[in-house]
């Protein structure tokens, strides 16, 4: 069965219009005698609402099993706080389509290395909202499994560290179809957003900093966009890791410095497109690894270690129009081929010049230094970057290419600077709120 | 004592009348004023700053060093006439020597640096150790021309030879350093090369100032273990001392060369 892209809201909104006509609202309060949203839960019928009132409500284990509305009453957003005083397993069940939660403060997730507490844990849902919720100290924040449809927006997501093991996920997406994250704001998880077998997600403008392992974790997920979030200060950056059809736009890739950390591991990724991203200050900005047919452009890296890895396994890529500036090594590899085509790059090195006055040097550029071949071979030759000797070598080798993969060349880069308006790498089209 | 001083006191004279210790100071002081003033971050200043401190320092210590001694022959053979203890006058020619070029590099890099350290959050800790190694570069390669010039009467033989010390410094030790990390290359080699580099000065020198910067991170596990091993005690005091034998082992070979010379 086939369904068109506007299936599923003309049914929600069908959906709706039938609740709205019989739906009550509930307006609860906290209560000495404990599991009141449990109760009110069991008593509310189907697309009912609840509004809780401002107070600490202390429950977990709850479960959502009918289309409900759990939202602050008007006036007390993110003053209901929801603890679980690290009891039990997961705060909230939903186990129903159409649950929305908005407006609510969370806490105190128990840690548990059996099984993947969350605060909000969906299965197998449907048309689910979570907006503009605060979830804090949290193993796993909101983790959906096998839904669609979803919206996951507004959410501020703050988890007190401990390590890799004995932390969760901010937002974990797993076997999930047509789910949008968008504006959230997530630290100190294990993964900041981790995405596993979906299908068309929509991850954007979110901002994911100060996790301990990635700052999105993204696997066997075909055709799903990333656009505009800001990943920054992530133990290892980004990964993106098994997939087809990703679009990554806009995104800032910042300040993920350490020995194994990248601004974006890609991982067989095939057929995708990485535009006006910004990569700054990173160990590695892009570290591509089986990468195929993927085309990157307009994409800015300035002071990096490396600007960009490319493994002799990544083939057919087209990489243009990008601004490759004050990075300690442009481009290192580990083969002497190079199936990919570079062209049309500012490279900050670049010394090339420019008689006809088109703005593309007459002269190619190599990316490849000789030290960074070196380096890649024996890592303890970084000892003599700067060294007299090392700039020399490379000059020699800039004149005589020997080591160096000759076929990895700019054979017209640009003279100037290539003008990515930085305003435009975060405006977005806006999507209809379901 | 006394007459270290007074010898110390003439050389730093000598050299401030004679004009070129100016013109040093003149030399460092723009070109520092010109990167800050031009660079985009100071970062890349002190990057570049780093490689003309590893790249001059050497070599105007050792050639404007060994000049100086073969100028100042004649003078010499008069004082060695005078009832003058030869250790004091070797001390004292030294000294007059070579703190004119420290106080030249310090007032040069020194004061456009400090001037602005606190304005961009520049790493203080760069460029103390910057101007640290830079002094202590100095003081080593200037001992070394006073080796060199007394060692060998012939003004372009000295001058060869002192051309030559600095060329294996600079450029032959990295490039035997570098054939050896390629030949070794499936090895592990970090402690290797930790070793290698303590025992060029300017190697030293150079280690020291980018583990200043974050570059550790670039270098991975060599970085992790040249950080943990310069970030201790013992590894700092093990690379001070290293410094110290650089100086002390040039100013006393040239002494014993000085005292037993037959002029």
């Amino acid at each position: 069965m086939h369904f068109s892209r506007h299936t599923a809201p003309t049914l929600l909104l069908l959906a709706l219009a039938y609740a709205t006509a019989f739906a009550k609202t509930h307006e609860i309060s906290p209560s000495a005698k404990g599991g009141v949203i449990a109760r009110a839960i069991a008593s509310a019928s189907t697309g009912d609402t609840l509004r809780l009132r401002a107070g600490v409500y202390k429950e977990h284990d709850i479960v959502v099993g009918k289309p409900l509305h759990i939202l602050a009453a008007r006036g007390d957003e993110l003053r209901v706080i929801i603890d679980a005083e690290l009891r039990g397993s997961s705060m909230v069940f939903v186990r129903a389509n159409g649950v929305t939660m908005r407006g609510l403060a969370l806490r105190n997730v128990p840690i548990s290395y059996m099984n993947d507490n969350a605060a909000i844990r969906v299965e197998g849902a449907q048309n689910g909202v979570f907006e503009n919720l605060r979830i804090d100290n949290a193993l796993f924040g909101i983790y959906l499994a096998t839904s669609a449809n979803c919206r996951i927006a507004g959410n501020v997501l703050r988890a007190t560290k401990g390590n890799e093991s004995s932390s969760g996920n901010g937002i974990h997406l797993w076997k999930c179809d047509n789910i949008t994250v968008e504006g959230n704001d997530v630290q100190g998880h294990r993964d900041g957003i981790y995405l596993e077998f979906n299908r068309r997600a929509l991850v954007r403008r979110n901002t994911s900093q100060g996790n301990m392992r990635y700052g999105l974790h993204f696997m066997f997920s075909d055709s799903c966009a990333y656009e505009s979030n800001t990943f920054r200060q992530n133990g290892s950056g980004v990964a993106v890791m098994y997939s087809r059809f990703v679009r990554m736009t806009g995104n800032k890739f910042e300040q993920n410095w350490g020995a194994a950390a990248y601004g974006v591991l890609f991982k067989d990724i095939t057929d995708s497109y990485m535009a006006e991203n910004r990569f700054f200050k990173n160990t590695t900005g892009l570290y591509a690894e089986g990468v195929n047919r993927t085309i990157i452009e307009r994409n800015e890296f300035v002071n990096n270690g490396w600007a960009m890895k490319i493994f002799g396994s990544a083939t057919d890529n087209i990489v243009r129009f990008n601004n490759i500036i004050g990075n300690s090594f442009d481009v290192a590899t580990n083969s002497f081929d190079n199936e990919n085509q570079f062209i049309h790059n500012y490279w900050s090195r670049y010394e090339g010049y420019d008689l006809d006055r088109n703005g593309i040097g007459d002269v190619p550029f190599h990316p490849v230094r000789l030290f960074s071949v070196l380096v890649e071979q024996q890592q303890s030759s970084l000892v003599l970057m700067h060294s007299l000797l090392v700039t020399m070598l490379d000059v020699a080798e800039r004149v005589i290419p020997s080591l160096t993969p000759e076929t990895l060349v700019d054979a017209a880069p640009m003279m100037k600077r290539i003008d990515i308006v930085p305003e435009k790498l975060f405006i977005t089209k806006q999507n209809h709120q379901p | 004592m006394k007459t270290i001083l007074k010898l110390t006191r003439y050389g730093a004279m000598n050299a401030v009348r004679s004009r070129w210790i100016l013109g040093y100071t003149a030399f460092f002081f723009l070109t520092t004023e010109g990167l800050m003033r031009f660079g985009s971050d100071s970062g890349r200043t002190v990057v570049s700053l780093l490689n003309i401190v590893l790249l001059l320092i050497p070599l105007v210590s050792i050639v404007i060093g060994t000049m100086t001694v073969y100028m100042n022959r004649d003078f010499t053979e008069l004082l060695l006439s005078q009832p003058i203890e030869r250790g004091s006058l070797f001390a004292g020619q030294y000294l007059g020597l070579a703190l004119p070029l420290v106080a030249a590099f310090v007032l040069g890099v020194g004061v456009p640096l400090l001037a602005r350290a606190g304005e961009d959050g520049a790493n203080i800790g760069v460029i103390v150790m910057l101007l640290a190694t830079g002094k202590v570069l100095t003081l080593i390669f200037t001992a070394l021309a006073m080796v060199v010039a007394t060692r060998f009467d012939d003004r372009a033989f000295g001058l060869g030879a002192a051309l030559l010390l600095w060329l294996m410094a600079a450029v032959v030790y990295d490039g035997l350093m570098l054939a050896m990390i390629w030949l070794l290359r499936d090895y592990p080699l970090e402690m290797p090369v930790l070793a290698m580099s303590i025992f060029n000065p300017i190697d030293l020198a150079r280690t020291l100032v980018m583990l200043k910067f974050d570059v550790a991170a670039l270098m991975g596990y060599t970085g992790a273990v040249f950080e943990k091993f310069f970030g201790t005690a013992l590894g700092m005091s093990l690379a001070a001392s290293a410094l110290v034998f650089w100086l002390c082992l040039p100013f006393w070979a040239g002494k014993i060369v000085f005292e037993k010379k037959d002029f």
